[in-house]
């Protein structure tokens, strides 16, 4: 009973700072340096390990699928398999994980450290909302930077994954054929399908970590405590989430 | 006190437009606080009175800061009443009508800026001018604490009595009805403390903020203050001017405010046996 108090406080915290946020979104226009240190915190700086990450997800693809196929001759199939797995599942999921451990992290860790030395106290009694000027420009970037990250991660992905297609022996098809699959039955609805479900991530995972940072009390200690728990919170409901809104965009 | 006196004194002048607008007064009725079943604050009653200097004293732990948190309207009361020129602090609504500054015991400035976007943070974001206009508000702010040096450091660059200055610079900024110490001579030098003290009597002197300042500084409380309280165990024990608190007899806060130090004590005798069994 008591966690379950616990969970549904933590929604209900979480849904009022998302309305207090956009409540304040009329003020964007004026806070764009703010946006712009958001974009490239959560855009620019993660894109390295996004492009990384996806290369070697398309090569895994490609590796398993190669081996599976080959029994049946079904090769031909691979850029297909590939395209439509990064496009609909794995680009939007492990970019959102990525996002999780590598900004939601950051976020909260700022977050926390601001609430423990009073710099958010300093904000309230100025009258200036912490909603405003550090939750809204975080939520603003993770919306125009997912779809940018995702684009990058599918072309990535399934570059590796033709990589992969071409030089390892038991696969061995060109890349005419690979792309060709890829561009057969990997539609643009389903690479637009993959942009949704990363925006509802991304969202999710900022706004989870802001709560979580802006919600922090004690001591240095505590901030540690409120990354972790950020962190493990945003995967969980990644995972929760895919399922639902997977359903829904089918 | 000067009650009659500081009353008399009811119009604040704004440091930046000379302007005159009423002072604001503080009211404190039967607070309590209770963090886990664990009493704060125990029925605490006083009031300030627009433009006057109160000081409230006592030693660590007592509740001071707490009860100076529940005037910023950063904590609500479990029982009792606090209200700022009649509103209740912790609304934004209030935070609209009456500018209210609370200078930290820690500084609590954004690290994440300069000195400069620290100060012009709250001109920017209400609105008060264009960015020439809050340079120019930033920088007297700045003059009025001798710190315009550190106009482009950040708060990492600065030393503790810096960072107090540049505290209290920060809050004039807002233009402030009612200001708010919490500990402004904590950690300090004595010749750092004496500029802090006398940084606080200028700004009632010449502009007749509302000050209440927190703090177990005796040099500070009974030089700068129109009238003092004395809070021990969350409770208010005493509330007069510098005068009458040193013509107290109550044991208690002649012991706070005269503290001696007697190795014949009984504590002391215990620490040596400590020592001399090891």
């Amino acid at each position: 009973m008591k966690h379950l108090r616990k969970i549904l406080e933590g929604v209900g915290s979480v849904v009022q700072l998302a309305v207090r946020s956009l409540s304040y979104s009329a003020t964007l226009p004026r806070q764009s340096a703010r946006f712009i240190e958001q974009c490239y915190m959560i855009g620019y700086t993660t894109l390295p390990i996004v492009a990384i990450l996806s290369f070697f997800i398309g090569t895994v693809l490609a590796l398993e699928a190669g081996y599976a196929m080959q029994d049946f001759g079904a090769k031909e199939f691979i850029g297909s398999l590939v395209g439509l797995s990064m496009a609909r599942e794995l680009g939007p999921m492990m970019t959102s994980v990525l996002l999780a451990g590598r900004v939601g992290s950051a976020i909260t860790a700022e977050l926390a450290s601001m609430k423990v030395y009073q710099e958010i106290d300093a904000l309230t009694t100025m009258n200036i909302s912490a909603a405003k000027i550090l939750v809204l420009p975080r939520l603003a970037a993770v919306l125009v930077m997912m779809p940018v990250l995702i684009i990058i991660a599918n072309i990535v992905g399934w570059f590796g994954g033709s990589v992969v297609a071409r030089y390892v022996s038991y696969v061995g098809i060109g890349p005419e054929a690979y792309f060709a699959a890829l561009r057969h039955y990997t539609k643009f609805k389903d690479v637009i399908n993959g942009m949704e479900k990363a925006e509802v991530f991304g969202f999710v995972v900022v706004l989870v970590c802001c709560d979580i940072g802006l919600s922090t009390k004690g001591g240095p200690r505590e901030i540690g405590a409120a990354v972790t728990r950020a962190v493990v919170t945003s995967l969980i409901l990644i995972l929760v989430l895919d399922y639902f809104v997977t359903k829904i965009l089918l | 006190m000067n009650t009659t006196e500081s009353s008399s004194c009811s119009k604040t002048r704004n440091p930046f437009t000379g302007a005159e607008e009423n002072a604001v007064g503080v009211k404190v009725e039967g607070v309590h606080k209770s963090y886990d079943g664990v009493e704060v604050l125990k029925d605490v009653s006083f009031e300030v009175v627009p433009g006057e200097i109160f000081v409230l004293m006592g030693p660590s732990g007592s509740g001071k800061s707490v009860l100076l948190r529940h005037i910023a309207g950063l904590e609500t009361p479990t029982s009792g009443r606090i209200t700022v020129n009649g509103l209740d602090p912790s609304l934004e609504a209030t935070r609209d009508k009456v500018r209210l500054a609370l200078v930290f015991q820690e500084g609590a400035l954004f690290n994440s800026l300069s000195v400069y976007d620290n100060l012009a943070l709250y001109p920017r974001e209400h609105r008060a001018g264009d960015e020439k206009v809050i340079k120019e508000r930033v920088m007297h702010a700045l003059k009025i604490l001798s710190v315009e040096d550190a106009v482009n450091k950040f708060p990492s660059e600065l030393s503790g009595g810096m960072k107090k200055r540049v505290s209290i610079a920060r809050a004039l900024v807002m233009e402030p009805q009612l200001l708010l110490y919490d500990e402004p001579t904590s950690e300090l030098d004595p010749v750092m403390s004496a500029t802090i003290s006398e940084i606080i009597a200028t700004l009632k002197n010449e502009y007749s903020v509302t000050s209440l300042v927190v703090t177990h500084d005796r040099a500070l409380a009974l030089t700068i203050s129109n009238r003092v309280g004395i809070i021990m165990d969350g409770e208010l024990m005493t509330l007069g001017t510098p005068g009458d608190l040193s013509k107290s007899k109550d044991p208690r806060i002649v012991d706070f405010l005269n503290p001696k130090i007697d190795i014949e004590h009984p504590r002391f005798k215990k620490l040596e046996t400590k020592e001399a069994a090891k």
